[in-house]
């Protein structure tokens, strides 16, 4: 009678492991990938270090007074802004299990990244044809260095957005896919945040010094 | 029956506490973006305030983003990231703050 009882609970104990385990071993995931963000910060740490260091070093050619556009980062910024809110829908449309609705505001994400890095290359290519290139000065090199970095970032972000959408397209929302996608949210909210330190400290103080 | 009508209700319940952080987050984000921009295209302060303000409205964003978008809290399941986080932070102030702050002395002494 006891063995009985204590067999149902062990089978009980297995069969409850289970989901546990699958939990355990996203939210492991989930804490690596964090990690891995947090090396990140570090090496974008490192490149704004870089720029502090060499933003005066003009070589008598434009400082950043003479060529940020504020009007322009300012769509830039609000396009990033949009994107993180479109994601964070899109998210909770995915854990409800609503894979139209949840394709949808990953689109939108999409196209705004896109608009984004779309007038990032714009003003990358600007800034070269007038001869303001990185080989120009140690600050134009920084420059292009520390928001070619982060543009790297965001398109590395669309790329694995896009192939999040063929993945839901095929095999639709299940809980591998979900544990992707919470990657790809922490990963692009993580970029909005770069992006703040980015305008503050390159652009808007850029422009009052 | 009556228990998956009480999860819906659940589940309708923390689907709007969820759009609601985000959007809460959101408007928030909206402001502490206007504000540093606004006073730096219209200029109506003094360089030194200007600067205050840019740097005080982007560090409460990026607190806005880790609460309301990345959901960094102190609880059970969230303290491990926010302390990582927290020792990032220490290590960037290290490496960068100090960094800068050696170079640029140095640089004043070679003048």
């Amino acid at each position: 009678m006891n063995m009985e009882i204590a067999m149902e609970r062990m089978t009980q104990q297995v069969q409850s492991a289970d989901p546990v385990e699958h939990h355990d071993s996203d939210d492991t995931k989930l804490f690596g990938f964090w990690l891995y963000l947090m090396t990140d910060c570090i090496l974008f740490a490192s490149v704004f270090a870089t720029y502090a260091v060499l933003y005066m070093n003009t070589d008598g050619g434009v400082s950043g007074k003479d060529i940020f556009e504020l009007n322009f980062v300012l769509v830039e910024t609000l396009s990033l802004l949009f994107s993180s809110i479109t994601f964070g829908f899109a998210f909770i449309c995915a854990k409800r299990n609503k894979r139209i609705a949840t394709l949808s505001w990953l689109l939108v994400t999409f196209a705004l990244g896109c608009v984004f890095i779309g007038m990032e290359v714009y003003e990358f290519h600007h800034l070269i044809m007038a001869g303001h290139g990185p080989q120009r000065s140690a600050f134009l090199s920084s420059f292009f260095a520390l928001v070619g970095l982060h543009g790297l970032h965001v398109t590395a972000g669309l790329i694995w957005m896009a192939i999040m959408m063929v993945e839901i397209l095929k095999t639709g929302l299940n809980n591998r896919s979900i544990t992707r996608l919470n990657c790809l949210s922490l990963f692009w909210h993580f970029l909005d945040i770069v992006w703040i330190c980015v305008f503050t400290l390159v652009y808007l103080l850029g422009v009052i010094s | 029956m009556s228990q998956s009508k009480l999860n819906n209700i659940e589940q309708v319940d923390s689907i709007y506490m969820e759009i609601k952080s985000y959007l809460i987050g959101f408007v928030l984000s909206i402001i502490l973006t206007a504000i540093p921009f606004w006073s730096v295209m219209k200029a109506p302060f003094d360089k030194q305030i200007t600067i205050a303000v840019v740097l005080v409205t982007a560090i409460v964003q990026i607190v806005v983003h880790l609460k309301y978008f990345l959901h960094l809290d102190f609880s059970t399941k969230g303290r491990l990231n926010t302390f990582s986080f927290l020792f990032t932070a220490l290590v960037i102030v290290m490496v960068v703050g100090l960094s800068v702050w050696i170079i640029y002395a140095a640089n004043a002494l070679m003048m």
